[in-house]
């Protein structure tokens, strides 16, 4: 039986869920052995004329990390869904658009003009600006363009499965190898289409060892402004964690080392939009009657939008900012 | 032909939606924008339902409970009361204008009231005019085309 | 105590040793005459004529008074033998000579055939029994009186005869004076009797009013000796069932009910503020429950129909509308003010000879045989103006002395009026309680612009309220006569009783649900829901609904920040759907 085919891609990434991979340690031996790995441009030297080159569903899995901001994220997430018979978006930015997805906080053009133009250690008295298509005496040049609203890979492309986390923590992605290990090997049925895999399905409380009461928030503080007790819920002490409304998986890592949860693993099972959840479940634990008051809590929430929407912003109700 | 706004409206059920029904039980004359959706109390409406009635369309979304103090809940439209400026704070910080989300309390003998509440949003929301969300539907036919003008495939 | 065998007068009783021969007397029937004892206070001895013989065992007779004699085994007690027959005409012939007139002596003479006194007819009016100094300081407490000089200068007296603030004007000593000496007078400013005179009888202990419910006498701790002495409890002695308690006091008592009926009725419209009608100012001018109060046979007049100078009115107006239908006041119609005025007007003809001026805005005679009352009052003589009463004023000096002119348009005869009567009824609206709001928000129900209870439904549920198992009854819920209030009564029970007979409550399909699979234990929604119907489960580490207890409003299911908690009704799937179908 020849082996089955793995395809590993980044798009608009950091590179970190690369890492996470090869943090699996000695199971990253294992799934050279296991696979056939037919394309991972981060570690191996492979060119997307390899990937054209292949028949559609040929690569039996394909890890896709990255949101899609570019015309060239766009094209290698339509190609890689072609020549892919499952397509897993790997990773908090091909999931719900994660940092890059910040970008929708403002527009292309402003993003622009600060690299090119406004940032403290640019020099740039010509304005030049990159072009996506550049005819010089050797030929044509030609770069990606950048789009002004970050997708996630959902949007743009159909996905198998989702391994959420920024990024998704070794233990968990060795448990997926596993089990993809045991259906190749074993003829064990497919998950549904569109399951998490790798997470947990409650929310990251779950995994938080800190003790929790009934929540009555009569004001909220910045971690820099509180030594918070190690015992009791960051967010009965006043901090926006936001473990309540994201995906538990990592095994609550920063809410164990006192920083509260900033909401990577994405919204938890039957939620859509993590930000409006987390509004929703703070207003309703305010402890307030009075309208002024309210206002006055509320508006100790530091940065809201950029709080509640840090790893999800794309993958929202609403997606992006109005500019 | 004037722009018509397009309002949801969530009405909590003892307050609200029997204000509403009085409004057209005693002929209260007001505008047809208003599209309702009957909730048991204001208590129950996530910001969800509002963010995604305006991703949906929705130029605007008013949200209708019991007076403080009288919710047939006992305190739900309290919640109501703190969620909702969140959530204007929210919309506000995605760049839609926060007048588009609106909360009023309207009790069950108020017909006339929620005549006038609706009446005064309409215009309200006619005046802001239409909200037509930028970039919120992804067009692959123009994802498609910018490919093309580059001259295809990306090495 | 123990017993005694002693006979009165050859027949032999039992009684307790020390007890005093005067009860063994009464106990067997036997009358002893005695001025100046009371069984509540200590006997005394003071009037002597309660003597009688005594034999001991040995055979010795004495002459002792009953009233203060303690029985011993043995003795024999002889009250009619001819010795103690003497001693008391000779005591009350004393007595005489010091107040011979007083009837309660004269007739006591009369029994012991006394003619007339030896030693003369003196003119006093007090005995010196002593009755009221005891009964002031054994029973009242108050030691207002006592006795002042010796011998034959010997009188009762308040300390240093003067009048004193020690004593409370209870009237304890007036009652009991056997000869009426001491009267209960008004003087130095101190009412005799409570300026706040009451309707119904005003004695510390009464029935508060016919027709009280219940109809037992209730304690007024105003006027109770005990409770501004510390003394008396006379009552509590008396009453033979030990029913009255003095240490009762108003407490709140929590009832576990299952349903609840709201029958909190309305309070009358004060006309005060509308000038025009004189209220308060002009005299005659009074409101409908005053008038009808006058009317009750139990009522300030017994029911007759009289001005305040106490003479019966030849002309009467009634004033229909007083703050109902009234864009100043109240905008609805109280319903009931119709027909109680042309019940009035028929009370009048049928008590008095005066004359009836109806003055109302539209009759709504709309009951079954309300119409046909209508016209019996139409026959009876009524005058009916169709035109609200404008104002009231007093009659010029044309008018006799007290007249009253009743101002209106007589709008079917187009033409302005002014009526000459005597006395005016204003017929008040029916308003909601004050505090019905904080009534309804308790019982978690709205009231509406007038401030009477909202039903639930209007046609499909004019008894029941949004509150499950919470009832309306009568006017709480809008103006409404008798037949209707019952009615609507007789509705609310019913619905009450088959609730409760069935014993079990059917519970409502929408309430939220937890997923147990999906909770992670933030303890968010702990705190959101107002029932408690929301609890932790400490060693599952997830929270959980009580469906029994939670009433669907869905509040947790918009605050589970994981998505956990699923309304049953108005489900997040439902919502959306409706939000895709009212946008597409």
């Amino acid at each position: 039986m020849p082996k089955p085919k793995l395809g590993l891609y980044w798009a608009a990434s950091c590179g970190g869920c690369e890492i996470a991979v090869l943090d699996t340690e000695l199971k990253v031996l294992e799934i050279a052995d296991f696979f056939d790995i037919v394309f991972w441009p981060c570690a191996m030297d492979f060119k997307y004329d390899d990937v054209r080159a292949l028949a559609d569903g040929e690569i039996t899995l394909t890890l896709f990390n990255g949101a899609i901001r570019s015309s060239e994220n766009y094209e290698m997430a339509k190609l890689l869904r072609a020549k892919s018979t499952v397509l897993c978006a790997f990773g908090s930015c091909a999931a719900d658009g994660c940092i890059p997805g910040l970008a929708n906080f403002t527009s292309l053009e402003a993003i622009t003009r600060y690299v090119y133009d406004d940032s403290p250690s640019t020099v740039n008295p010509e304005h030049v600006r990159p072009q996506p298509v550049w005819d010089v005496p050797e030929g044509t040049l030609r770069l990606p363009q950048l789009w002004n609203t970050v997708r996630t890979l959902t949007q743009v492309v159909d996905v198998d499965y989702v391994i959420p986390g920024c990024p998704p923590q070794p233990d968990q992605i060795k448990a997926v190898v596993d089990a993809v290990v045991d259906i190749l090997k074993n003829g064990k049925p497919l998950p549904p289409k569109g399951t998490v895999l790798g997470a947990n399905p409650r929310a990251c409380c779950e995994e938080c060892p800190r003790k929790r009461d009934v929540k009555k928030i009569r004001a909220f503080v910045r971690p820099h402004e509180l030594i918070p007790d190690p015992e009791i819920c960051l967010l009965e002490q006043g901090l926006i964690c936001m473990g309540p409304a994201t995906r538990g998986g990592c095994g609550a890592k920063c809410v164990k080392a006192g920083v509260p949860c900033r909401g990577c693993y994405g919204p938890p099972t039957g939620v859509h939009d993590q930000g409006a959840k987390m509004a929703s479940a703070i207003g309703g634990v305010i402890d307030s009657t009075d309208p002024e008051e309210i206002e006055r809590i509320i508006a100790g929430i530091p940065d809201l939008v950029g709080t509640f929407y840090r790893f999800s912003l794309p993958g929202s109700t609403l997606r992006r900012r109005q500019v | 032909m004037s722009f018509e706004p397009n309002l949801v409206g969530f009405l909590c059920n003892w307050c609200s939606y029997t204000g509403a029904d009085l409004a057209g039980t005693a002929r209260v004359k007001y505008p047809p924008n208003l599209k309702v959706i009957r909730v048991m109390c204001s208590g129950r409406v996530d910001p969800n339902f509002i963010l995604d009635a305006l991703a949906r369309g929705a130029d605007g979304v008013l949200v209708c409970g019991c007076h403080p103090g009288d919710c047939h809940y006992v305190e739900g439209n309290y919640k109501c009361q703190r969620r909702l400026p969140i959530t204007r704070m929210l919309v506000g910080e995605m760049g839609i204008d926060p007048r588009r989300v609106r909360l009023e309390w309207v009790s069950a003998s108020e017909g006339v009231r929620f005549g006038e509440v609706v009446s005064e949003f309409t215009e309200e929301i006619r005046s802001l005019g239409p909200l037509a969300l930028q970039e919120w539907a992804f067009d692959p036919a123009a994802a498609d085309a910018q490919l093309a003008h580059q001259g295809g495939e990306h090495a | 105590m123990p017993k005694v065998n002693i006979t009165v007068d050859g027949r032999p009783i039992e009684v307790e040793e020390g007890s005093y021969v005067l009860q063994a007397a009464e106990a067997l029937g036997i009358d002893i005459p005695t001025l100046c004892f009371f069984k509540y206070v200590k006997p005394y001895a003071a009037c002597r004529i309660c003597v009688v013989e005594a034999r001991d065992k040995r055979g010795r007779t004495r002459m002792v008074t009953a009233c203060n004699y303690p029985a011993s085994e043995g003795i024999e007690i002889l009250t009619r033998t001819p010795r103690v027959m003497a001693a008391r005409r000779l005591n009350l012939e004393m007595l005489m000579s010091r107040c011979a007139s007083m009837p309660v002596l004269t007739a006591l003479a009369g029994k012991l055939g006394i003619d007339q006194p030896r030693w003369g007819t003196g003119t006093d009016t007090c005995i010196l029994c002593g009755l009221c100094v005891r009964v002031c300081d054994e029973i009242v407490g108050a030691q207002a009186l006592g006795f002042a000089s010796r011998g034959i200068d010997r009188f009762v007296t308040t300390p240093f005869e003067v009048d004193s603030d020690a004593c409370i004007l209870c009237g304890a000593c007036a009652a009991l004076c056997p000869t009426g000496h001491i009267r209960m007078e008004e003087a130095g400013g101190r009412d005799v009797v409570h300026s706040e005179i009451t309707l119904g009888p005003n004695a510390a202990i009464a029935v508060p009013f016919r027709q009280a419910v219940p109809n037992a006498p209730r304690i007024d701790p105003d006027f109770c000796v005990h409770f501004r002495t510390g003394g008396c409890k006379v009552c509590a002695a008396v009453c033979p069932k030990e029913c009255i308690s003095h240490d009762d006091v108003e407490r709140f008592e929590d009832l576990e009910v299952g349903t609840v009926v709201l029958a909190t009725g309305y309070q009358d419209f004060d006309p005060t503020p509308m000038k025009q009608y004189g209220y308060g100012r002009l005299p005659n001018v009074i409101t409908s429950m005053e008038f009808e109060r006058m009317n009750n046979a139990a009522g300030s007049t017994g029911g007759k129909i009289l001005m305040e100078n106490g003479k019966e009115p030849g002309a009467i107006a009634i004033l229909h509308c007083i703050g109902s239908r009234d864009q100043n006041a109240h905008p609805y119609c109280s319903r009931v003010c119709c027909m109680y005025a042309l019940k009035f007007a028929h009370l009048v003809k049928e008590k008095t000879s005066a004359e009836v001026y109806q003055l109302y805005i539209d009759l709504r005679a709309f009951g079954k045989g309300y119409e046909e009352f209508f016209h019996r009052i139409l026959e009876e003589g009524v005058n009916v103006i169709r035109g609200k009463g404008a104002e009231i004023v007093r009659g010029g000096k044309e008018y006799p002395e007290g007249t009253l002119l009743v101002r209106c348009e007589d709008t079917l005869a187009a033409k302005f009026r002014e009526i000459p009567v005597d006395m005016v009824v204003l017929c008040t609206a029916l308003e909601a309680n004050h505090d019905a709001k904080d009534v309804a928000r308790r019982f978690g129900i709205s009231v509406g612009a007038d401030g009477w209870f909202i039903e639930r439904h209007p046609k499909l549920g004019p008894v029941s309220t949004t509150t499950d198992g919470v009832f309306l009854a009568g006017v709480c819920q809008s103006p409404k006569d008798i037949p209707d209030a019952v009615a609507q009564g007789s509705g609310a029970a019913a619905q009450a009783m088959s609730l409760m007979i069935r014993g079990e409550v059917e519970m409502d399909g929408a309430y939220a649900v937890i997923d147990d699979e999906v909770c992670s234990g933030c303890r968010l929604c702990n705190d959101l829901c107002p029932y408690s119907a929301i609890g932790f489960d400490e060693t599952k580490k997830t929270s959980s609904v009580n469906p029994a207890l939670c009433k669907a409003c869905g509040t947790c299911a918009a605050g589970c920040p994981s998505g956990a908690i699923r309304a049953l009704h108005f489900a997040d799937e439902q919502i959306y759907a409706e939000i895709e179908g009212i946008l597409s």
